[in-house]
């Protein structure tokens, strides 16, 4: 069975993010008013086959502990779809 | 007989060139080695060279630590081998856990292009001997990403353990603790993000850098002696 994946890989909380903060500080000039913790990640999107979706999501989980996040600073959330 | 220096070219690798010329004006043997090979010659030191490995894609050094190359480099430090990492180089040992922590984006979000004052925290390295402690070296920074980070628990044990070496005089990326450059647990692994082959000779400003690169020189030919 064919899988969609969708990772988001973000700083983990507390480790400050340079980029989320630039955009908190320009959106208040377009009047985008009372915006707070921005944070800025990526989203990674694959298609995996497994004999299962909780294989499936063991797969993508493995992938992000060893490729696609970086444990140190970032943490990751998958998402499946059949 | 001189030491035998092995520098890791990867796809986007663009510093190769500077360190085969400055360790070969420090008396060393230096080659170029394919990271697509999955043995290194016979060599005493292996670097790491900056650039962009693998286009930098996904993360800096994050495809680099594949590379079939980075298997053997970590059984050369395994036995003893002494390896370096400079700027993108630094930041494939992290990806690989051959160093701790990671290395994140700029803290002002600035590409750097600097000459930088360090001061070396540990002067008993093979890769710092040849200064003193506490001295005040000057290496140029050229990167994005140089802004070192750790947990707290870790970076206790580091700073116990002797492990952080070189420090900005004056932060320039936001690096925790102003770490500049660190060592493994067994001193044999060494990454920093300043570029010492960029500052070996007096006519580009500075030859600071021949200090680290020296140093390793040196600790080879005195183990040799031993």
């Amino acid at each position: 069975m064919a899988f969609t994946a969708s990772v988001n890989v973000m700083l983990k909380e507390g480790i400050a993010d340079p980029q989320g903060q630039t955009i908190e500080r320009a959106l208040p000039a377009l009047g985008f008013t009372g915006v707070e913790e921005v944070r800025v990640g990526k989203r990674i999107r694959l298609t995996v086959d497994a004999p299962s979706e909780e294989e499936a999501r063991a797969r993508v989980e493995q992938m992000c502990e060893r490729l696609l996040s970086n444990p140190v600073i970032e943490s990751y959330e998958v998402t499946l779809e059949r | 007989m001189s030491a035998r220096v092995g520098i890791v070219v990867f796809p986007g690798s663009n510093c190769e060139q500077d360190c085969e010329k400055v360790f070969r004006d420090l008396g060393a043997e230096p080659m170029m080695v394919w990271h697509a090979e999955d043995a290194l010659p016979d060599v005493d030191i292996v670097v790491l060279p900056g650039g962009f490995a693998h286009g930098d894609y996904l993360r800096t050094g994050a495809l680099a630590r594949f590379s079939p190359i980075m298997s053997a480099v970590q059984k050369h430090s395994d036995a003893g081998g002494l390896t370096i990492g400079i700027c993108n180089g630094f930041q494939v040992l992290c990806e690989a856990g051959m160093l701790p922590g990671a290395l994140r984006k700029n803290a002002g979000l600035k590409f750097l292009c600097k000459w930088v004052d360090l001061t070396v925290d540990n002067a008993d390295t093979p890769f710092t001997s040849r200064a003193e402690p506490g001295r005040v070296i000057r290496i140029p920074i050229n990167h994005f990403e140089g802004n070192w980070y750790c947990e707290p628990a870790v970076l206790d044990d580091l700073k116990a353990n002797g492990q952080i070496v070189l420090r900005y005089a004056d932060n320039p990326n936001g690096s925790l603790d102003s770490v500049a450059g660190l060592a493994n647990e067994n001193f044999t692994v060494f990454g920093l993000m300043p570029h010492p082959e960029r500052a070996c000779e007096s006519i580009l400003g500075s030859e600071d850098g021949a200090l680290i690169l020296g140093s390793m020189l040196d600790h080879l030919t005195a183990k040799a002696g031993v």
